[in-house]
């Protein structure tokens, strides 16, 4: 009878597995095999080559590292002035004010969008000869500060990074309403009847109770940023130069523009494993801070 | 427990019938019926047509399937040869090394037989230039059977455009463009002192965001500077990056930036937005290839411009431009219908279908009879295909690494951060490992 349920207990997690075997596991083995070929993605030959795609990825692409310390760079602006924001007016959201409904929504609206017309439009606004930020900064009587926002390499990561950060922030937005909204309002009452103002009450109660949803927030923009590259396309296809290459292009740029399907797997296992240790890294960093 | 146990079955079995009716094997496609891949937004409609004409005529159903962007276009047939699930016809995008690859993993039926049956009566309809995209010479450097591998639907050049009225705007002959680049640089000086139209008018505008197309005018320039012999030397790796004849090449991009004779943000500009800023009359120069006659037609028709070849850098030799097959369509070998899609695309290079997909898409086309029956200026486009030349006809090809350190590198150049010198170091260094591996 015992060994029937457990069997029924397989039987049932079956297809799930099965599933994620078909579509995740048996992949990424795949993906990791490849990874150990030169390979051009057509011929029916591939020539084993050990680890040598993953020793030129890790010692000598330096075209890779400088992708990864740009999604980097995208990933801290992310986390910082997107997530503030998106932290921000999810607890403006939460208090009682007008139309709160309606700021929900829009809000939200951002993250909807297309990716690609996200980055056309903004290219389109950003345009450093027609653009309609330099015709706004010109009528305002600021035009010394036109600027060639996307060409300019002291200007287009960040630019990027900051359309980024609007693109995104609505889900954060909506997490953190999620996580505020299950805070128990008696304890903002308990708070104020001990006399606790509303610095107090933030950094004593709401502050704590929204590490678990910053972390949950924090780790999807990290996996999520770091991945960015559709926006990128739009906006500057990596350039100029390499200003705004970011890993996810450059695993294209393997696979579409050099035909080097080895490599390019090779590129994505290693990428996947960074992924992973960063998101472990932040969850134990996050677990010991709660412990705090 | 049993109506659970059935319940799991079924739909375990569900996902296993959902998977397998995602794939779909080679042989799965109609047989007496020609199904064509391509990626062309602009001529799906034409194609649609020339379907019904065509099976009104023979009764063969012709299937034209768009699949776009061109890059998912490009994906899609790589992942249809991996699973051995291409279509009877299809375009390849995609330089001649992978061109090569197909044909050695047995995708590509060689069409010479086809094209040398009853007196080469289908190879001579075709510009020979557009014909030889498609073909792999004896001793190619790729090593593939030699013979003619595609099909040339139309042809293209690309070359310098300038739009006449700018031109006169700045205190030049509109009829008499620049020939020389020390004169392009002197339009360039012109264009910043230019004070009219709140300084709005730019210079040379063209898509170098896709880096191919800052390859192919340093192309071009490595042509007239070094001559044809010592660029295919390079790419063979008997004359380094370091020459001074490339690092001229690589400083005329310096001199053009220095000059103002580049449009500002040239560096990450698609050519979609620079075709619209020459359609709007806001360049005067661009870079573009002959599908552009159409574009700027529907753009502006009263766009007053015409084509000029790139300002000579030297007398040395003479300038030589990309051109050659615009679009191609290769057969599958594997195929069960591939004796259909012979006959299918020996009628669609027929003058008569030739001259409709011109006059419709306005692109010259491969069939040389159909050239009279095209407008002037495709004419004048179509003309300069002797002074063509295109990677894919060299026999020899760069390392992709090389190409991408080449044309960043320019791209880094034109926005000051490096000198042409350090450019060339750096590619020659990248040849060298490439050679090495």
């Amino acid at each position: 009878m015992r060994v029937k349920s457990t069997l029924e207990n397989y039987l049932f997690v079956l297809p799930a597995a099965g599933i994620f075997a078909i579509f995740y596991i048996i992949p990424f083995i795949w993906v990791f095999q490849l990874g150990l070929y030169s390979w051009d993605g057509i011929l029916p030959t591939k020539i084993f080559v050990g680890l040598a795609n993953f020793k030129e990825i890790f010692f000598e692409d330096k075209i890779w590292w400088g992708a990864m310390r740009n999604a980097g760079y995208i990933t801290l602006i992310a986390l910082t002035l997107q997530n503030a924001l998106a932290f921000l007016l999810a607890w403006a959201c939460d208090r009682e004010i007008r139309m709160k409904n309606f700021y929900r929504m829009i809000f939200f609206i951002p993250p909807v969008l297309s990716e690609v017309v996200v980055g056309l439009v903004w290219q389109w606004i950003l345009d450093g000869n027609y653009g309609l930020l330099n015709g706004w900064l010109a009528n305002l009587g600021l035009a010394q500060w036109s600027h060639n926002w996307l060409s300019d390499p002291a200007t287009a990561l960040t630019t990027i990074a900051i359309v980024h950060s609007w693109k995104g922030f609505g889900w954060g937005f909506l997490i953190f309403l999620a996580g505020l909204q299950t805070i128990p309002r008696e304890l903002y009452e308990a708070a104020r009847v001990d006399g606790a103002n509303a610095w107090a009450s933030f950094r004593n109660i709401t502050v704590p109770l929204m590490i678990p949803v910053t972390v949950l927030v924090a780790i999807l923009t990290i996996l999520g940023t770091m991945q960015a590259f559709v926006l990128i396309i739009a906006m500057t296809d990596g350039g100029p130069a390499y200003h705004t290459q970011v890993p996810v292009l450059r695993i294209l740029a393997s696979m579409r523009g050099s035909s080097r399907f080895g490599y390019a797997c090779a590129q994505g296992i290693s990428f996947g494993v960074i992924l992973m240790a960063i998101s472990f890294i932040q969850y134990r960093f996050s677990k010991t801070a709660r412990q705090v | 427990m049993r109506r659970n146990f059935l319940s799991v079955a079924g739909v375990f079995l569900f996902v296993l019938f959902f998977i397998a009716a995602c794939s779909q094997s080679p042989g799965g496609r109609a047989a007496n019926a020609v199904t064509v891949w391509h990626w062309m937004t602009d001529r799906e409609e034409v194609f649609q047509e020339l379907a019904k004409r065509y099976e009104a005529k023979t009764g063969i159903r012709v299937s034209f399937e768009l699949y776009a962007p061109s890059d998912a276009y490009a994906q899609k047939v790589r992942a249809a040869a991996q699973g051995n699930n291409l279509p009877d016809v299809f375009g390849l995008l995609g330089e001649k090394r992978d061109f090569s690859s197909f044909v050695k993993a047995g995708h590509i039926l060689n069409l010479t037989p086809y094209m040398q049956d009853s007196n080469q009566e289908w190879q001579n309809r075709f510009f020979a230039k557009a014909l030889s995209v498609n073909e792999f010479t004896p001793g190619n450097s790729y090593e593939v059977e030699p013979g003619i591998y595609g099909v040339p639907i139309d042809i293209m050049t690309i070359q310098m455009l300038y739009n006449k009225d700018l031109y006169k705007e700045l205190g030049f002959n509109p009829s008499k463009p620049p020939k020389t680049f020390a004169e392009f640089l002197e339009v360039g000086k012109r264009i910043s002192a230019y004070g009219g139209k709140e300084k709005k008018m730019q210079g040379l505008v063209s898509g170098w965001g896709e880096a191919w197309m800052i390859d192919c005018l340093a192309n071009n320039y490595a042509f007239n500077i070094m001559g044809k012999d010592k660029v295919l030397a390079t790419l063979k790796g008997k004359v380094p990056y370091t020459d001074l004849d490339w690092i001229k090449v690589l400083s005329l991009f310096k001199d053009m930036q220095d000059s103002g004779v580049l449009s500002s943000g040239i560096v990450t500009m698609v050519n979609k937005n620079a075709e619209q800023l020459f359609a709007n009359g806001r360049a005067v120069f661009a870079f573009n290839g002959s599908w552009c006659v159409n574009v700027y037609r529907e753009m502006d028709p009263k766009l007053n411009y015409a084509p000029m070849l790139p300002p000579l850098a030297s007398d040395k030799f003479p300038m030589s431009i990309w051109g050659g097959a615009g679009s191609s369509f290769i057969v599958n070998a594997r195929s069960k219908n591939k004796e259909e899609a012979v006959k299918f695309l020996k009628w669609l290079t027929g003058r008569d279908q030739q001259v409709y997909l011109a006059e419709v898409t306005r692109n010259p086309p491969a069939n040389k009879d159909s050239l009279g029956k095209i407008s002037a200026l495709m004419a004048e486009f179509a003309n300069d295909m002797d002074l063509s030349t295109h990677p894919s006809t060299w026999g020899v090809s760069e390392y992709p690494q090389v190409i991408e350190a080449f044309d960043k590198g320019i791209q880094s150049i034109i926005i000051g951060e490096k000198t042409p010198e350090e450019v060339a170091r750096e590619v020659q260094k990248i040849k060298e490992r490439e050679m090495a591996r």
